[in-house]
């Protein structure tokens, strides 16, 4: 099948579970087994509790949310406008944090990779973070 | 969620719904304020939380460092599939032990 959508939010804390729930509902369309959405559920968790946390340091900003399915694969992306990323490959490294005296274990980008297929992450410093989640359900993997 | 103080120095925290990074800042604060030199054990009921991600592990690593300076103990009992996943990749089994009741995680204490 094929769909989208596509929508902002303020970057608060209330909105993480706002997210996990629209993703899990979009999602369900493609008929996941409960494991697949829990999996890509904690993976958007993940990217958005980022964008939250890390990109706005001084007032909350926009939260961009967008899905597309395309056969059986999903891509969830999530935008912010916020601070960006100096060094992608530092930031994605098991147990790196920015943030180590906020009780961060580092593990954001670790748990997205192992949830999804693969993820893409692109950022500029001062402009903003933009991380795609890819995902294929059932036995017919891979991208069409 | 619900905080009790329980026999054997034991703080029995019952966590439900979701833990991210939205509850996991209040719950902390509330764990914080029930530590103490005579409530330094801690165990987690996690049999009615339905999710949780990297915040969640954030918050159990903050509350084991605090329990460690009084030498107590943490007990996880029941962790629903989802949940004991993140538990795994979090290196945090190495750590905290795992029960399935919580008569069986007090003994230990
Ligand atoms: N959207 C973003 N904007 C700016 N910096 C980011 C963003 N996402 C991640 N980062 C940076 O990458 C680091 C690693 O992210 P990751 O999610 O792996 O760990 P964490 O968020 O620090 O800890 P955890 O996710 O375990 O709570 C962050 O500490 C932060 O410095
Ligand atoms: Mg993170």
């Amino acid at each position: 099948m094929e769909n989208r959508f596509d929508m902002e939010f303020i970057g608060i804390s209330e909105n993480e579970s706002l997210a996990r729930a629209i993703t899990s509902a979009f999602a369900a369309m493609l008929d996941p087994t409960v494991e697949e959405l829990s999996e890509l559920k904690t993976a958007v968790s993940e990217a958005v509790t980022n964008a939250i946390v890390h990109a706005y340091p001084y007032e909350p900003g926009t939260v961009g949310l967008s899905g597309k399915i395309n056969g059986n694969t999903v891509y969830i992306t999530v935008t912010d406008s916020g601070i960006g990323i100096s060094d992608i490959d530092k930031a994605r490294e098991p147990l790196y944090t920015g943030k180590p005296e906020e009780e961060r274990s580092g593990l954001g980008f670790s748990i997205m990779e192992s949830f999804c297929d693969r993820i893409e992450v692109m950022s500029a410093l001062g402009e903003g973070t933009m991380v795609t989640l890819v995902k294929s359900f059932g036995s017919l993997k891979g991208e069409s | 969620m619900s905080i009790s103080k329980t026999e054997k120095n034991t703080l029995l925290v019952e966590i439900t719904g979701e833990l991210d990074h939205h509850t996991a800042t209040k719950i902390r604060t509330k764990i914080d304020n029930a530590i103490s030199k005579d409530y330094k054990n801690i165990i987690f009921d996690f049999s009615a939380l339905t999710f949780m991600d990297s915040s969640g592990i954030g918050m159990i690593m903050g509350r084991y460092k605090k329990i460690l300076k009084y030498d107590g103990k943490m007990t996880i009992v029941s962790p629903k599939p989802q949940v004991k996943r993140i538990l795994e990749i979090s290196g945090l089994m190495n750590i905290v032990t795992l029960e399935t009741s919580i008569n069986k995680a007090l003994k230990r204490m």
